[in-house]
């Protein structure tokens, strides 16, 4: 999804502030936005409701300064960036400054977007600006409460580090003024810094989270401990959309420390909580507990069946998603110069570190939530559907989170549901919901398994002149009713399944793109670069296989068949050139593999160096470069790129997939769905950033669907072999 | 159910918990420390690594009956080791972690392999630290952490 | 003349007889040499078990499970068969089976060592004559005679462990050798009683 970032003062927008003072004093400044949603998405704002209290910042009386989050941090780094921006327009005392994740409200919802979330890689690129304000108009009221107090011009005062300096060495600390600002009236209008007075904008800084994730006090979801608090673990149907027909809990109840034992519905289906005083005493009292699941009249999916199915459907156009030029072209070149390509994708789990969990409350008349979630507005109103209450009447509490990589991101809310709805019986008492790592690799939710059918037709210059692509897969949103559904689904076809091959950067002249989707009974979801993370590898590795048939490097093929307009790309492609120089002076046996892809409008670029030891893949070395406007934090930005390749691995490890066999998944752990170790990851992968004054764009998607046509780009020349079926069982 | 006396970094503790109940979920849920995290619990991902008796051990399948009078320290109090302490910093200095969940296994993994080995080698830091799991894949700045700690240790 | 023929007769007879006395002691032999091989393919038949020969690799890992399969978390043999700082076999594997976690356990758990391997680099069980070779050599098999041998099957606690392997994850037992061991020790008895013969 492509959102643009509009300079100050062109956003339509009414915009003010509210100031309180928080009882123990200081100053509270709140940013109440009452914007229509982005024009460009073309939703429905939702009316603006009021949650008090409101803050992104507090300035305590110790001179801490607290800011909220309007993001859960689930490893890409917002919880240090976010405060940046606003630490840097405020000239807060960054050592000072503690970052705290905002809970579930209206006024802590996207700028652009409209709903509070994370993910799309817009943290960053849609609250630069608002971050931004929230600094300058704090500093703002600081200076002009300072001024006041000496009857000096606001002109005559200069701030640094948490503190106002006026003429004749005066000087006042922000904490010692924040409870006279806070009865300012707010400045509506209010200057922001020039880019080159920049302090933390720009430069590498450390996590705030850092220390405490490395000596054992950060705390995740799983980690709650209320008091009162019960553990529940639940025994789901081995298919979905199973339900419970009967079920045995004499031997479950019989465990000391089990409070109760019930059925419940899922979104689809039901299963049977145990609630239990301590996780092992409810999982031992799972262990015992019998259940005869009906699994009659519901699909049993079959990874095999599908993928046959998927094959013979990608030979019919489906949706339309782009047609460009003549759809017959294709026709008239020869077989001789055409490519006819068939690729398989796997459905894939996010498999996160922290396994799913959350915990609710319900009290009758009001509830608490204590959730790790990416959407905390929805699974809000989620959360009060379940229970019977007004949004309201929900304190939803955002957690930190053991990685996601969207799986956290639920359009159907299943999780707060479920948690909701075991609440709901247990009552007055909170109840943490845990799934075990078996529970949440066999959940469902995945990114969908693919089949592509492309068939490129090659000009006489080598250059692609016609390119007809099938893609089949599910959708995520078709079907769902969510506003979002309207703005991504035209022609019965997901944006979101052929983002990658819909918007490619390559001028060719004509583009067949039609599109597939199957309904069936797995539940799919987001993944971390969602379209692009297969689209990117069937565009990338057709692009290299042409290159290598016209005989020319790849980076020089790609660089002359860009789209004028593709200035990212082009810039990163040519970084890459000079930063992989490496690239001609390979040791025997060793290959380099290249790839680019972008996601929203970050672009970025790859060469990955292999060579292959014990029939398996050996990467030493991958040098990435990227555009994503201004780099705000370098240090953020390089983590991601090394992160997100060593994620995008995990497509071609030869046990990275997620397969069904009648119904089953057949895996449950990571001894059977292995992602990548650390023997698996390049040792070295250096990142490179185009400078860049342009405004920030995001970068936690962007990396992920580079390296996995980067290697096989790359095994063709160890290999002989184009490889066009992942995961990569064997050679 | 069952009493047992541990020692967890350095103090006595008594629980009274079922024998077959892992170390992991004693530390996690009846001393309340929630330092040592579950990922997999079957010793696939590191994530729950402590030392007992200075041995990095996987402590989801540990059950409490085989712990013995053995040690145990945990991520909470490897800071008061000294080559504990000099992997931490090693790590916030490198900004190691991303999410972090899977980093006090990590660390765990670490500290046993410097306090072995000081000046490991590549080949060393991939085979020790070979069986921790990070989803994130921080693993570049994971070896560059060990790097400038075994030279802080020199 | 007839003197010298009885002469010859007895020389002959006395051959013959001596003959016959050599074949029934070949004879004996052969039968001792047949019952050793037999006993022998005994005991290697719970030596190709998964219980034992996941740890007699010829590689730098072990394997795990009745398929066999390469051990997961990378663990790796390190230069004294018992894993690297930070993954030791010790650091899962516990001084008895872990019941409730489905790890197996033992006394001082770890690989044997590559002199001892059982297996090819392609992880293939070796020959019953390899094997038998490798078993009998004192600068393979850690210096053992017969009688260490012997001792070895009967007493070493991860031999024992075999029999009593515990069970998976999923609450089933780990499946056992093809004899019991007082199977195993009583053909191990019986292949030393014949001198430890091998396969050709």
């Amino acid at each position: 999804m492509k959102h643009t970032i509009r300079e100050l003062g062109t956003i339509d927008r009414r915009n003010f502030l509210r100031v309180s003072a928080a009882a123990a004093g200081g100053l509270m400044v709140s940013l109440y936005l009452d914007l229509p949603t982005s024009a460009q998405e073309g939703g429905q704002a939702p009316p603006a409701k009021i949650y008090p209290p409101d803050a992104f910042i507090h300035i305590r009386p110790d001179g801490k300064i607290v800011i909220q989050v309007n993001r859960v941090e689930v490893g890409q780094g917002t919880h240090t960036a976010l405060p940046m921006i606003l630490a840097d327009e405020m000239d807060a005392d960054w050592s000072q400054v503690i970052a705290e994740l905002a809970p579930a409200a209206d006024v802590y919802k996207d700028p652009l977007i409209g709903v509070q979330w994370v993910g799309g890689s817009t943290a960053i690129a849609n609250s630069f600006p608002q971050y931004r304000e929230l600094g300058a108009r704090a500093r703002s009221m600081l200076v002009q409460t300072a001024a006041d107090r000496w009857r000096v011009k606001p002109e005559q005062c200069r701030t640094a580090s948490s503190i106002v300096y006026g003429p004749g060495n005066r000087s006042v600390r922000y904490s010692d003024l924040a409870n006279e600002a806070a009865r300012r009236p707010i400045p509506d209008k209010v200057a922001l810094k020039n880019p080159s007075e920049f302090k933390l904008i720009g430069k590498p800084v450390r996590r705030l989270d850092g220390r405490a994730k490395c000596d054992g006090s950060h705390k995740f979801a799983i980690d709650l401990d209320l008091p009162g608090m019960l553990i529940a673990l639940v025994a789901r149907p081995p298919v979905f959309s199973g339900k419970v027909r009967s079920f045995d809990d004499k031997e479950a109840r019989a465990v000391p420390g089990v409070r109760d034992v019930f059925e419940y519905p899922l979104v689809k289906g039901s299963a049977v909580a145990v609630v239990a005083d301590k996780f092992w005493i409810a999982k031992q009292a799972r262990d015992r507990l019998k259940v005869d699941w009906d699994l009659d009249g519901i699909e049993h999916a079959d990874s095999s069946r599908l993928f046959a199915q998927y094959k013979e459907l990608a030979k019919t156009p489906g949706g339309v998603a782009l047609k460009r030029g003549d759809e017959t072209a294709i026709d008239r070149i020869p077989e001789s110069q055409r490519i006819v390509a068939e690729f398989e994708f796997p459905y894939l789990a996010h498999a996160p570190m922290e396994p799913l969990s959350l915990a609710v409350r319900f009290d009758g008349d009001r509830a608490e939530a204590w959730v790790p979630a990416q959407l905390p507005t929805w699974e809000q109103m989620a959360t009060a559907e379940v229970l019977g209450l007004a949004t309201e009447q929900v304190k939803f509490n955002v957690l930190f989170a053991g990685g996601s990589f969207g799986r956290r991101g639920l359009v159907d809310s299943h999780l707060v549901r479920e948690a909701a709805a075991i609440a709901k019986r247990v009552r007055g008492r909170p109840v943490k919901l845990i799934f075990t790592r078996e529970d949440d690799m066999r959940s469902g939710y995945y990114r969908p398994m693919f089949v592509h059918r492309v068939e490129v037709g090659i000009g006489s210059d080598g250059a692609p002149l016609a390119w007809r692509h099938v893609v089949v897969g599910q959708s995520f949103v078709k079907g769902t009713g969510v506003a979002m559904e309207a703005m991504l689904v035209k022609n019965g076809v997901d944006h979101l399944a052929v983002e990658g091959s819909s918007d490619s950067p390559y001028a060719i002249p004509n583009v067949d793109l039609t599109a597939h989707h199957p309904t069936l009974n797995v539940p799919v979801l987001s993944h971390r670069s969602v379209g692009y993370g297969h689209n990117s590898f069937v565009r990338e590795t057709l692009i290299e296989e042409l290159a290598d048939r016209a005989k020319t490097d790849p980076i020089g093929y790609r660089l002359k068949l860009l789209n004028k307009d593709a200035y990212k790309f082009r810039a990163v492609l040519t970084l890459l050139n000079e930063k992989a120089s490496w690239r001609t002076r390979l040791p025997a046996g060793h290959a380099v593999g290249y790839a680019c892809s972008e996601y929203n409008n970050t672009a970025c670029a790859c060469a990955a160096e292999l060579s292959i030891v014990n029939g398996r893949p050996k990467i030493h070395r991958v040098t990435v470069t990227v555009h994503c406007g201004l780099a705000v934090n370098p240090l953020t930005v390089e983590s991601q790129f090394q992160g997100g390749i060593g994620f995008g691995l995990t497509q071609v490890m030869p046990r990275g997939a997620i397969t069904l066999k009648e119904g089953r998944v057949e895996q449950g752990n990571f001894d059977r769905c292995t992602p990548p170790y650390i023997a698996d990851a390049p040792a070295d992968i250096d990142v490179h950033v185009v400078p860049s004054t342009e405004p920030p764009t995001g970068v936690g998607e962007a990396p992920v669907p580079i390296i996995a046509p980067a290697v096989v780009n790359a095994l063709y020349h160890l290999t002989g072999k184009r490889y066009r079926s992942l995961p990569l069982i064997e050679l | 159910m069952a009493t047992y006396h541990l020692t967890v970094n350095g103090q006595r503790k008594e629980v009274k918990v079922d024998p077959s109940t892992p170390l992991l979920w004693v530390l996690r849920e009846e001393l309340k420390m929630t330092g040592t995290k579950y990922g997999c619990g079957i010793s696939v991902c590191g994530a729950c690594t402590v030392h007992l008796d200075g041995v990095a051990t996987r402590s989801c399948v540990v059950p409490i009956s085989l712990l013995g009078n053995r040690r145990i320290v945990t991520i909470e109090g490897i800071g008061s080791d000294p080559v504990g302490r000099v992997v931490q910093e090693a790590w916030v200095e490198k900004d190691v972690v991303q999410c972090g969940y899977c980093q006090s296994g990590q660390i765990m993994s670490a500290c046993a392999l410097l306090k072995a080995n000081p000046k490991p080698t590549d080949a060393n830091i991939e085979e020790s630290m070979g069986g921790n799991l990070c989803r994130c894949a921080a693993y570049v700045r994971i070896r560059q952490a060990i790097e400038d700690a075994s030279k802080r240790l020199a | 003349m007839v003197r010298s023929l009885l002469l010859l007769l007895f020389c002959l007879a006395c051959i013959v007889v001596s003959r016959s006395a050599l074949s029934s002691n070949d004879f004996k032999g052969r039968e001792a040499r047949s019952d050793g091989l037999a006993a022998w393919q005994q005991v290697y038949s719970v030596l190709t078990s998964p219980r034992c020969i996941n740890c007699h690799t010829a590689t730098n890992y072990p394997q795990q499970g009745d398929n066999r399969h390469h051990h997961f978390a990378n663990v790796i043999r390190g230069p004294e068969g018992n894993g690297v700082p930070g993954l030791n076999c010790v650091s899962c594997h516990q001084s008895a089976n872990a019941e409730s976690t489905g790890v197996p356990g033992g006394r001082n758990w770890h690989l044997a060592p590559l002199s001892m391997r059982w297996q090819d680099e392609n992880d293939q069980p070796l020959s019953s004559a390899v094997v038998c070779h490798s078993l009998t050599d004192r600068t393979k098999n850690g210096g053992l005679n017969a009688a260490g041998l012997l001792k070895h099957n009967e007493e070493e606690p991860l031999v024992l462990w075999a029999w009593n392997p515990g069970r998976k994850q999923d609450g089933t037992m780990r499946t056992l050798p093809a004899l019991t061991h007082a199977e195993f020790v009583a053909a191990t008895r019986q292949w030393i009683d014949a001198g430890m013969p091998c396969p050709r």
